[in-house]
């Protein structure tokens, strides 16, 4: 779940990490009950990346400014989301930005903590093109991310005097973010110095959902990456990701839904929507899961593509009957009890298959 | 032999008394799998399938010499049973559960690695040796003993190809589920050093699937290692960046982790790619033929 920045930027708080003072609107008024100091930013509020692009950014010199600037980006939809809230922080005098983060290494299944000179910009874009620019350390799970690591990197970087050891412990408090909020990252783009020090101007975090958990005090309500029928799904228990094609997908388990969407293309057609079911699913999972993908604009057919392991045939095709869906389907059926499955489904007049591509090809013509 | 786990291995349950442990203790058992204990705290005394259950691993081994675990342990407790497991240095140990935090999955595979113990998972179908052994929640009719070791990051898709490889008489030595996760323990480098020295395993079916660099991975090491005929198949070839895909793991991130990136990488490390599952059994025929294995 990606936090706000502003929600980061009050844990940095917490942690000890230096930000820009500032506050939060909800609308233009609010600036009025504000005590802002000009020249000052309005940065908008959005889970989306490339707000700064979309114009919602503006550095505004008087309250007038302000408050015109502010409808502005109030009116805006960054990558179709509205702006709902703007953080409203002081302007600094940036003398040079770096990039500090933690996030988690597949490959080397550790934490790795990477830090950069050239700060501000995409970082993987400095990967790509300037790979030396890229310290990169990685953290051992039972000690820790210690100082003294922290001040190799800010070494590394060419920090020299005082600023290694401010670096350091900005350094050391965002691990402990990263390990304390069970985040997949925890990121400072840019972490700039100024006259007076480091600060973070941009804040980033991302906390694994599986670890919710632990950590009741996050609400969960930040749905705004989702669209209606994905938040619909997410609440039904249904792993489902919307796209723009004409054949609605549904399947048991992750890799199998991928590859039934992969048909689909290969025959010629556009999958609608990605719906895992999951492993176990039950008549009622599949009633809603095709209650959900038929109401999505467009589809002209349903490819439902079940393999049976701990998910028995003939519960899914119960589920098929039940619901009686009006756009067409096209089933490919095996696995445990499947002659039952196959038997409910055959006596109310569903074509069935037994392999993966014939279904994917029909249900491709039936979208035709 | 096959790899990991045989007819030797003695397999213990963790969280036995669950719905989950106990409906798949039942079925290890009926393909011919050695429980010989379970473990749940606070009803040892009791059985499961006939099968004692104790409070604690270190009992559990001492009086039925366990030598592998399978967790059905729900995600807020997992990291501390598998600590519990790899202290009592069983290997391997397979853990079913899904959703477990990716912080608790790093501690796993570290402690697991300073052990010099094999995880597999989490979020896996687990581990069969057909005919052997099976520590995992797969469907037991659609394996057969074969030579076919089988890798792969999803579960479904596993059956899928185990389904097609017992149809074509060709079989699996192993099948390995390495699980849906961006952190897991075994990967599909660690997995194809076995099957190439595995002597019962004749070819290499390994299965991907959108996000990480695991696959260029194995491309890579194939490359300079496998001697072994191997095909794949990657899913996800549709997939549009930044979703996550039902899997934690399977997210393509900015630009890296694709479908594409992966098939050219095997591509060119000689490896024939599938454009469908259903494909991978035909190239491995005809790869094996060529060379008359």
């Amino acid at each position: 779940m990606k936090l706000y920045e502003y929600e980061a930027k009050e844990i940095f708080a917490k942690y000890g990490i230096p930000t820009q003072r500032g506050s939060v609107i909800g609308n233009v008024s609010e600036l009025e009950n504000e005590a802002i100091a000009y020249p000052a930013v309005l940065k908008a509020q959005v889970l989306v990346g490339g707000r700064g692009k979309a114009g919602g950014i503006a550095v505004v010199e008087s309250k007038e400014q302000a408050v015109s600037e502010a409808s502005r980006i109030f009116s805006l939809r960054i990558k179709g989301i509205p702006v709902r809230k703007i953080l409203v922080v002081d302007s600094v005098d940036i003398e040079k930005e770096y990039y500090l983060s933690f996030t988690v290494d597949r490959s080397e299944k550790k934490i790795v903590c990477i830090a950069s000179s050239s700060g501000g910009v995409d970082i993987e874009e400095v990967a790509r093109t300037d790979s030396k620019k890229i310290i990169k350390t990685y953290v051992d799970s039972f000690r820790g991310f210690l100082p003294y690591h922290a001040r190799q990197i800010a070494i590394d970087l060419g920090l020299g005097g005082d600023t290694i050891v401010q670096f350091a412990s900005i350094a050391t408090n965002l691990f402990r973010i990263c390990d304390e909020y069970d985040c997949e990252l925890a990121e400072i783009n840019p972490l700039a110095t100024t006259k007076k020090g480091f600060i973070a101007v941009d804040a980033k975090i991302i906390i694994d959902n599986n670890a919710l958990f632990r950590h009741k005090s996050i609400s969960a309500s930040q749905s705004e990456e989702y669209t209606e029928l994905e938040r619909m799904a997410n609440a039904a228990g249904l792993s489902y990701v919307e796209l723009e094609g004409t054949v609605a997908v549904i399947g048991c388990g992750a890799g199998l839904v991928m590859a039934s969407l992969d048909a689909v293309k290969k025959f010629g057609g556009e999958p609608a929507n990605f719906c895992d079911v999951g492993g176990g699913a039950t008549a009622e999972n599949m009633r809603q899961a095709l209650d959900i993908v038929s109401r999505k604009e467009g589809v002209k057919s349903v490819f439902c593509n079940i393999f049976g392991g701990i998910t028995r045939c003939d519960d899914v095709a119960r589920g098929i009957v039940e619901y009686n869906p009006v756009v067409p389907l096209s089933i490919r059926m095996m696995g445990t009890n499947e002659k039952e499955g196959i038997e409910l489904l055959r006596k109310a007049g569903y074509p069935v298959f037994d392999n993966m591509n014939d279904a994917a090809r029909n249900a491709v013509e039936m979208a035709r | 032999m096959p790899i990991l786990i045989d007819d030797r291995t003695r397999v213990l349950v963790q969280n036995i008394t669950g719905r989950q442990g106990m409906f798949h203790t039942l079925h290890m058992l009926e393909c011919g799998t050695k429980v010989v204990a379970g473990v749940t705290p606070g009803k040892g005394g009791q059985k499961v399938e006939g099968v004692p259950v104790f409070d604690s691993i270190e009992e559990a081994v001492k009086m039925k010499k366990a030598t592998a675990s399978i967790i059905f342990v729900p995600a807020p407790f997992a990291l501390d049973a598998a600590f519990e497991a790899i202290t009592a240095n069983l290997d391997p140990i397979v853990i079913i559960t899904e959703h477990i935090p990716v912080h608790d999955s790093i501690k796993i595979v570290e402690y697991a690695r300073q052990n010099d113990v094999h995880i597999v998972g989490p979020n896996t179908p687990g581990l069969m040796s057909p005919g052997m052994c099976k520590m995992g929640i797969m469907p037991n009719h659609i394996f057969s003993c074969g030579k076919i070791g089988v890798v792969s990051r999803s579960g479904t898709l596993t059956y899928e190809i185990a389904s097609s490889l017992t149809q074509s008489r060709l079989g699996q030595s192993t099948a390995v589920g390495l699980g849906g996760d961006p952190v897991v323990g075994l990967s599909f480098t660690d997995v194809l050093a076995m099957f190439e020295r595995d002597g019962q395993t004749k070819g290499i079916a390994m299965i991907g699937e959108i996000g990480g660099n695991a696959e260029e991975r194995a491309a890579e090491f194939i490359r300079k290692n496998i001697k072994k005929p191997v095909v794949a198949y990657i899913a996800g070839r549709t997939a549009p960046p930044g979703k996550t895909m039902g899997h934690a793991g399977a997210v393509i991130s900015g630009t890296s982790g694709t479908a594409q990136s992966k098939i050219e990488a095997l591509k060119k490390a000689g490896v024939s790619t599938a454009e469908l599952p259903g494909d991978l059994a035909n190239l491995l025929m005809k790869k094996l033929r060529s060379k008359k294995l």
